[in-house]
């Protein structure tokens, strides 16, 4: 079942357009990739389906269009944003950080979910009131995710996770994104630069140039195409 | 000594009435990065409309109460109608556009009210108490409590309430906001709104002690002005501090020293404004921030 | 030059001196009275143009004029009042003692940009007063210094003034003083503005960074900016205080800056064109709005409801309204030729 489309989709900043006729799926279940270079507007997709950035085409999430809503509807529509940059609340302690990602969500606080995360991640329960710009690099990285899962989200959109992390914790970051999504069946969009980390855990991909799907296909054989990993992807 | 303790008490009233309108003042500039010069002229128009109730029969209190809900709701629909449109633009047409709303007030009020002084009752009795052998006004008693109370309900609301937290948020990262489900935009305005109850409450305190026209909030907006500069701009805690330390500083400084007296009261706090923009912009208790482009 | 440049220019000195035309013979058509009102809207005029100088072409907000005015006007009235200095002597020097208080305030103000600067040039004409009343040795304090009467001043304020072989009765003679001043500080203004000054202070507003990586001195240009707009300011608050025989505290209150800032900005800030609709603004709006209604306070409403109103639907005020207004012209005009 296809949980989120885009169909033709432009977005724009000012004047200079960024993407030019986008269109990619994610179905039900799926862990799915856009790679590419600096640039080639990655980021700018998940700014497109998340509203916050002027956009036109068709977007539909769940069967909802997209298309005039801004952020906010998207968060109560259950679509979870990690940004370039993370995000995070840097004056707010730890814990707000987390109690910001279920403030969409209707009833009272989910303590379950809160306890959850902190099994997810342990090291939380001993910073709990620590300002969160405080925080190490990678451990913001980890909040910022923990308060996307807050929001119990249908599909989690991953902004280069992976970006100025150590590898030790990059992988410990997508070990996580890997049992979220066996477990209890998170949908994810995920933009990396870094592809040989995408490919490990993303089933299909889409291969983003100068705001242009250039090439789609299984992560199996995107990897193992040479000429398209030295061309489009670096390596 | 007496007269030491006298001051400082009631310095520490007046400065809980500059505290007050520093905190307002300091609200919209967090959330917003915005000074908004009309709150006087906004807490000034409050206090009309409590005396107005007053003097149609309404209870004191209830009086109170009303007119803070509607200051609430007055804020916010300022914010909505008038500052919204001008949200993006640089911070220095937002200063104008306050501006604008300072003059139209201060018109407006002389329009409904005119301007003849006005005396408006005090909550308190104005007798004096005495403690440890000196006596002090119990008005003055009065007027830091309920400062300090409206202070104090503030902090509990955004420490504790998604709401408060959801400003909270609003104010330190917009962007980051949105993507969570916090609607920015009436965060501003709810802001606007907390900041006009404690501009009210501000006129409210201080209109007994100077009779109400409508040009009463002027020096008491400039006060306000140099304790959230000297608190810090960014700091609510600041901006508290700030006005009691101000309020009890201008009194025993007009009482001691004669040069200043009651008469150069003004010019002092202008002094004190620049003096820490210059030598500490953050004040005492902001951050020391690097100089964004 | 192209084509349009040349027509832009032509239409601009043609506006000009048809202006100066007008000023020059309006007071044959005007009562005495109104004469000395038009002599105010010269006064705002000048004002104006020091603040637009200020915060229109550097970008430094000041919500402070009415205290340079003050500065002026007191020095006017101190040396006039209590030391028998003819009047029109007193009038460069107190541009003289404003302008050295703009740049002795600019100094400290390098320090502070934006809001801040806001903040403390707010505090200004508010602490002002205060200062003004306690050294009453020299101010005259509440009451302030009367120059009616007094024997430097020109025509005393009744007589008529005999002047290049003209009888001018008084007001009028107060008129042609403003505006001849107003004038010449145009045309001095524009040609600052239009020159590398003009184009620095510009320069300047648009970003500092940008420009300081140009090597334009930083410091150097916005103080002498403060200065020059000051002392524009106390030319101005010296003609006040001559067309109004006196200076008090309450001759320069807090709304006076502020009402300098609405007239500013109606006339558009960082464009010199807007400048005379603006000063009538700052004016004949009580006069105006007099008309919807009496009522004390209902002046101030309209002005700050226009405030608002143009920030929000003509940022660039009456010059850009102007501005739009003049190119479809040109360019009929240049289609047809």
């Amino acid at each position: 079942m296809t949980l989120l489309e885009l169909d033709d989709v432009d977005a724009r900043y000012g004047a200079t357009r960024a993407l030019h006729g986008v269109s990619l799926t994610v179905g039900e279940g799926e862990v799915v990739a856009v790679l590419g270079a600096n640039g080639a507007g990655k980021t700018t997709t998940l700014r497109a389906i998340s509203g916050t950035v002027r956009r036109s085409g068709r977007i539909v999430f769940a069967g909802t269009s997209l298309a005039r809503k801004g952020p906010e509807a998207g968060a109560r529509l259950g679509i979870a944003h990690v940004p370039e940059g993370r995000g995070t609340f840097s004056e707010l302690t730890v814990r707000e950080n987390l109690r910001l990602g279920a403030y969409a969500r209707r009833g009272r606080f989910p303590r379950a979910d809160y306890e959850g995360m902190l099994e997810l991640f342990p090291w939380i329960a001993r910073r709990e009131r620590q300002q969160a710009g405080t925080l190490s690099g990678g451990e913001q990285q980890m909040l910022a995710l923990a308060r996307a899962l807050m929001q119990r989200p249908r599909l989690l959109l991953l902004d280069e996770p992976s970006l100025g992390l150590a590898p030790t914790i990059v992988n410990e970051l997508f070990r996580i994104v890997r049992r979220l999504n066996h477990e209890e069946g998170l949908s994810v969009l995920l933009v990396e630069q870094n592809a040989a980390v995408a490919f490990e855990t993303a089933a299909r991909a889409y291969v983003l140039e100068v705001g242009r799907v250039v090439l789609t296909g299984a992560s199996g054989e995107l990897r193992r195409d040479e000429s398209v990993r030295r061309s489009y992807l670096g390596y | 000594m007496a007269e030491f303790l006298q001051q400082v008490v009631s310095g520490l009233a007046t400065g809980g009435i500059y505290g007050s309108l520093a905190l307002a003042i300091v609200l919209i500039y967090r959330s917003a990065r915005v000074i908004n010069f009309a709150q006087g002229e906004m807490g000034m128009f409050a206090t009309f409309i409590a005396l107005w109730l007053i003097d149609s029969g309404w209870p004191y209190w209830w009086a109170f109460a009303a007119t803070l809900v509607m200051a609430f709701v007055g804020g916010v629909l300022i914010e909505r109608v008038v500052i919204r449109p001008v949200e993006g633009a640089p911070a220095v047409t937002v200063v104008i556009v306050t501006i604008g709303l300072f003059i139209a007030l201060n018109g407006l009020a002389y329009w409904i009210w005119g301007g003849e002084t006005r005396s408006f009752p005090s909550a308190f009795s104005t007798r004096a108490i005495r403690i440890g052998g000196v006596a002090f006004s119990i008005q003055d008693f009065g007027i830091i409590g309920v400062s300090l109370a409206a202070v104090a309900l503030l902090f509990l609301f955004f420490r504790f309430t998604k709401v408060g937290l959801g400003l909270r948020a609003a104010a330190v990262n917009p962007a980051a906001s949105r993507l969570v489900g916090v609607r920015v935009g009436w965060m501003l305005a709810l802001g606007w709104g907390f900041a006009s109850v404690l501009g009210a409450v501000s006129g409210m305190m201080v209109a007994p002690l100077v009779f109400l026209d409508p040009n009463m909030m002027r020096p008491v907006l400039l006060y306000a002005i140099a304790a959230a500069i000297l608190g810090g701009l960014e700091s609510p805690l600041g901006a508290v501090v700030g006005g009691l330390v101000l309020g009890v500083g201008l009194n025993l400084i007009a009482t001691y020293v004669d040069f200043v007296g009651e008469t150069l009261q003004l010019p002092f706090a202008f002094v004190v404004i620049l003096g820490v923009l210059l030598v500490r912009p953050a004040g005492l208790f902001g951050r020391v921030a690097v100089r964004r482009a | 030059m192209s084509q349009r440049r040349v027509l832009l220019r032509a239409a601009r000195f043609a506006a000009f001196a048809v202006g100066v035309a007008v000023v020059t013979v309006l007071p044959h058509w005007l009562s005495d009275f109104r004469a000395s009102e038009v002599a105010y809207v010269g006064v705002y005029m000048i004002g104006i143009l020091g603040l637009n100088i200020l915060t229109g072409y550097t970008g430094q907000i000041s919500l402070g004029h009415g205290a340079f005015m003050a500065i002026g006007g007191y020095t006017t009235a101190i040396l006039v009042g209590h030391h028998a200095v003819r009047d029109l002597w007193t009038i460069p020097l107190a541009g003289l003692v404003a302008g050295g208080a703009g740049l002795l305030f600019g100094l400290p103000a390098l320090r502070l940009s934006g809001l801040y600067l806001a903040l403390a040039t707010f505090a200004l004409p508010v602490a002002l007063p205060q200062v003004l009343k306690k050294f009453s040795h020299f101010t005259g304090g509440g009451q302030g210094i009367q120059i009616f009467g007094d024997p430097d001043y020109t025509g005393k304020g009744y007589e008529n003034v005999h002047v290049l072989g003209q009888t001018l009765t008084f007001n009028d003679w107060l008129y042609y003083l403003t505006w001849t001043i107003a004038v010449v500080l145009f045309v001095a203004a524009w040609a600052l503005l239009a020159g590398r000054a003009g184009r620095t202070f510009r320069a300047i507003r648009d970003s500092e960074i940008a420009a300081t990586a140009s090597g334009i001195d930083l410091p150097l240009y916005k103080t002498l900016a403060f200065g020059i707009s000051a002392a524009f300011a106390g030319v101005a608050g010296s003609l006040f205080v001559l067309v109004s025989f006196s200076a008090s505290p309450g001759s320069f209150p807090i709304v006076l800056s502020l009402y300098l800032l609405v007239g500013a900005v109606v006339a558009g800030l960082g464009s010199l064109w807007g400048i005379v609709v603006g000063a009538l603004f700052v004016q004949y709006l009580p006069a105006v709005s007099g008309h919807i209604s009496n009522h004390a306070g209902a002046a101030d409403v309209t002005r700050g409801v226009i405030l608002i109103l143009v920030v929000l639907i003509l940022p660039a005020g009456v010059a850009g309204l102007i501005r739009r207004a003049g190119s479809p012209l040109t360019n009929r005009a240049i289609r047809r030729s």
